[in-house]
């Protein structure tokens, strides 16, 4: 995989789109690993709306009592469809292209 | 959003005991409304009946006058006395720091030093991590005095003051304690004071902290230090620019030996809330809020660990400006448990305009010596008190990597964030960076509540609902209950039963479930990573554990070389693992794979076709894998996990019944399971990343069943209770409970 060809790693958003959770293949838990040790400040992360049912996307300072960043507009149903948004916004920020058809549910 | 909170004087109450129940409102409410609840599971999930709290009378229901209890954390030590310290006239006081946080704020060492008023002195660090020296007379007049070295962090120094009432001269010295290659050198300064304030006297000494306001609910402290202090001294004389120095050496000086006042010994009585002065002047201090004890000083020679066999090189105490032990709040009412209430988790529960409620939990066990079930349910309070407001939202990168997923928090986590003065968990860090090692259930504990997180008191709710929903009666007691009672509280039952996660455990629960096994008892552990911590709860001061994170373990900070021990009982902390005390021992399994992001699923092994179990796979098909299915993760076998190993201890004779497979890479093997480095610890490949499904029976008629994943209990509700993971468990139960022996069977 070369982390910095957006193009190779097509298969690898598909393939989580397909499996948030689970089984991924190593070339997918290698990209994961690298969109999920970003810097803490401004990290994306949940904050349970109702317990089990609804998530907002938060986003993180990194400092002690400074308080998160609630995205109100940004809540989700599903935690596969939060997990999928984030990845998209980590590909934009990775790779700096959109994640071709990544708009699609 | 969080505006009520509280916490009771108690985690365990029996019929006749009175509950306190303290209460405090940040909200707009003029008052809250209490009332008691039974909680019969503990989470709101739309896969289950969802969060069930069946209301029980009380007297104490009703409306209650909002207001607001603050906490002040901190720790400090003080000694008040009508005429030591208001007597001095010149004085000498020196010590040995080891700081940990500078050029933060000012800081306070030791002295006098009154806030509200400008009176007395202060041996202080400033802003810029020079040692100074403040004095003021009470009537406006404050003069500050400072060296030009700056202090490093984590470097012993020597550091000394003295005062001259007549010429009013200070004199700072500070000498580091060097090592080689270390290029600090000493510095003594004399400040002419001529014209700088008469020192207030003052009747208190503070230690660690000064006076910062005196209300009518009390003292407030402030100036808070971070770092070790050892072996403070103060003397009735004024130490000279020549002899200042010499105060480090072993001797001191002669001149000022009959002058001494006090000579604070910190090594004597370690881990109590006192501190001996060793001068003859009995001017003994108290210790608030809990600093950290047993800690080596600036001797420490590293010939010896154990704070007990060379006390004299364990003289510091460090202490913290986020240390709580005690909120220390009013009482707003109380509850007389009543004759005949059905022993189970209970709860005053508070609501208020425009607040989330709160859940004051509190466990009601039956008389002593009066079960009402030949089963009970050891509710896991260590470790929920270990746990008690774990500070969740990420300050690390890597914390979604140990989750496998987005962290997800709750409006209570972005509360403790918000609000650092209710305290830590021994999973976090001081202000400093220090470990966190006491934890304190006097104060609210915002994740022993319903939809806390499933690892601890949110999970166990699985196993009282579960408990319920089968028609099972159970008595409850705490793990604070069989710690002071021993195997006395256990005698009346048959079965005990334990939650999902009861990690935290001491000497004397481990003892007592033992002999509860040696005279016939049975044990079903229905949790991962269980008896895991060694723990101690302290002798005298209620509420207090203590956890030592010493060499391995997943943890989450490291204790100093050195500082393995545990200051309230001296016992060796750390993994029960490495104490030749496994969990295999007792439960026939120990932990050995942790992984949050998904759960699996368990395979029958040939064991299960042993006779000896029949009664386990009673009504259970096993034709396939089973577990697949349940709240956390989708699979029984998640979150933290052990196995059966006989190297570690675990029955030669147990039978291992059933075991997960198909763990994903997010799962991985626990760093105490490989010696050498490799890389092959992830779930698909490692084969010891499992749960072990494991049963034996005792020698004298009792047996064990284990099933080694947190995720188990998460799964019993699937499909309205009727599943494989519910039946398997409900057939042990059932077995467990008559009363005919186990017999003991050869090792195979």
């Amino acid at each position: 995989m070369q982390a910095d060809d957006p193009s190779e790693s097509l298969d690898l958003a598909a393939e989580f789109r397909r499996a948030p959770f689970g089984h991924h293949s190593p070339n997918l838990q290698k990209l994961l690993r690298t969109f999920r040790s970003v810097p803490i400040a401004g990290k994306h992360a949940l904050l349970a709306i109702q317990a089990n049912r609804s998530w907002m996307l938060v986003t993180l300072t990194g400092i002690p009592g400074q308080p998160i960043k609630r995205h109100e507009d940004v809540v989700f149903n599903d935690l596969g469809d939060a997990e999928w948004y984030v990845f998209r916004q980590r590909w934009r920020q990775h790779f700096g292209t959109e994640l071709p058809g990544g708009d699609r549910p | 959003m969080r505006t009520l909170s509280g916490y009771a004087n108690v985690l365990s109450a029996k019929p006749g005991d009175t509950i306190e129940f303290k209460v405090s409102s940040i909200g707009d409410a003029a008052d809250f409304s209490a009332r008691l609840v039974r909680l019969i599971t503990t989470e709101d999930h739309p896969q289950t009946a969802g969060l069930i709290e069946r209301e029980v009378d009380a007297p104490f229901a009703g409306q209650y006058p909002a207001r607001r209890q603050r906490i002040y954390t901190g720790s400090y030590g003080y000694i008040e006395h009508k005429t030591a310290f208001s007597n001095l006239l010149d004085f000498t006081f020196h010590a040995w720091l080891w700081p940990t946080l500078l050029g933060s704020k000012r800081q306070t060492i030791a002295g006098t030093w009154d806030d509200g008023i400008g009176a007395g002195f202060a041996l202080q660090i400033d802003e810029a991590c020079r040692l100074a020296f403040l004095s003021g007379d009470g009537k406006g007049n404050v003069s500050a005095v400072t060296l030009n070295t700056p202090l490093r962090e984590r470097q012993w120094v020597f550091v000394a003051a003295s005062y001259d009432a007549k010429t009013r001269a200070v004199i700072l010295h500070q000498s580091s304690l060097c090592n080689a290659g270390d290029l600090s050198s000493p510095e003594t300064r004399l400040f002419d004071e001529t014209s700088g304030p008469q020192i207030s006297p003052q009747d208190s000494f503070y230690i660690a902290s000064h006076r910062q306001t005196s209300e009518a609910a009390g003292v407030r402290a402030g100036g808070h230090y971070n770092g070790k202090i050892d072996s403070p001294k103060l003397y009735a004389g004024a130490a000279s620019v020549h002899e200042i120095a010499s105060l480090s050496g072993d001797t001191g000086v002669s001149r000022l030996a009959p002058h001494l006042v006090a000579d604070w010994d910190f090594s004597i009585d370690q881990g109590s809330d006192v501190f001996r002065d060793v001068s003859g002047h009995a001017l003994d201090g108290k210790l608030v809020n809990m600093p950290t004890r047993a800690m080596k000083g600036f001797n420490w020679t590293g010939r010896v660990h154990d704070w007990r066999s060379a006390p004299g090189e364990y003289g510091a105490i460090h202490f913290h400006d986020d240390d709580l032990y005690d909120a220390g709040w009013s009482t707003d009412f109380t509850f007389t448990v009543p004759e005949g209430i059905a022993s189970g988790v209970y709860a005053a529960r508070l609501d208020a305009r425009g607040a989330m409620p709160a859940y004051v939990i509190f466990f009601v066990r039956p008389p002593k010596g009066q079960a009402t079930s030949e089963v009970v349910y050891l509710a896991s309070t260590a470790t929920y008190t270990a746990y008690a407001n774990q500070r969740l939202i990420a300050r690390d990168p890597l914390d979604e990597m140990s989750m496998g997923a987005l962290p997800i928090f709750g409006e209570d986590d972005i509360f403790l964030d918000e609000n650092p003065e209710y305290g830590k968990s021994v999973y976090d860090l001081h202000t400093d960076g220090s470990g966190v090692c006491y934890s304190s259930r006097l104060r609210p504990v915002l994740n022993i509540s319903p939809n806390a997180k499933y690892w601890s008191f949110g999970g166990d709710g699985y196993v009282t609902g579960w408990l319920d929903a089968m028609g099972i009666s159970a008595d409850v007691i705490t793990d604070e209950d069989l710690h002071k009672e021993g195997e006395s509280i256990l005698e009346p039952y048959r079965v005990v039963l334990t939650g999902c996660h009861p990690e935290y455990v001491s000497m004397a629960m481990w003892d007592a479930l033992r002999t509860h096994l040696s005279r016939g008892g049975r044990l079903i552990y229905l949790g991962g990573n269980g008896f895991y911590w060694r723990t101690a709860f302290h002798p005298t001061l209620p509420g207090l554990i203590e956890v030592r994170r010493s060499e391995d373990g997943s943890r989450t900070w490291s204790a100093e070389p050195g500082e393995y021990f545990m200051s309230t009982t001296g016992e060796y902390g750390g993994l029960w693992r490495r104490q030749d005390r496994t969990p295999n021992e007792l439960l026939g399994v120990g932990f050995c794979a942790q992984g949050f992001q998904s759960g699996s699923y368990y395979q029958w092994n040939p064991d299960s076709a042993n006779p000896r179990v029949d009664f386990i796979c009673k009504d259970i098909s096993k034709d396939g894998p089973f577990g697949n299915y349940g709240l956390a993760g989708n699979g029984a076998a998640g979150q933290e996990l052990d196995r059966y190993d006989r190297d570690l201890g675990s029955p030669q004779h147990a039978l291992v019944i059933a075991s997960s497979i198909n763990h994903s890479d997010y799962m991985v093997l626990a760093k105490e399971e490989f010696g050498a480095m490799h890389w092959m610890i992830g779930g698909s490949e490692n084969k010891n990343v499992r749960s072990d499904l494991v049963f034996f029976e005792t020698s004298s008629g009792g047996a064990v069943f284990s099933v080694g994943s947190i995720s188990w209990c998460m799964s019993l509700p699937s499909n309205g209770y009727d599943n494989d993971v519910s039946r398997l468990t409900r057939n042990v139960l059932e077995r467990f409970r008559d009363p005919a022996p186990f017999p003991l069977s050869s090792p195979s």
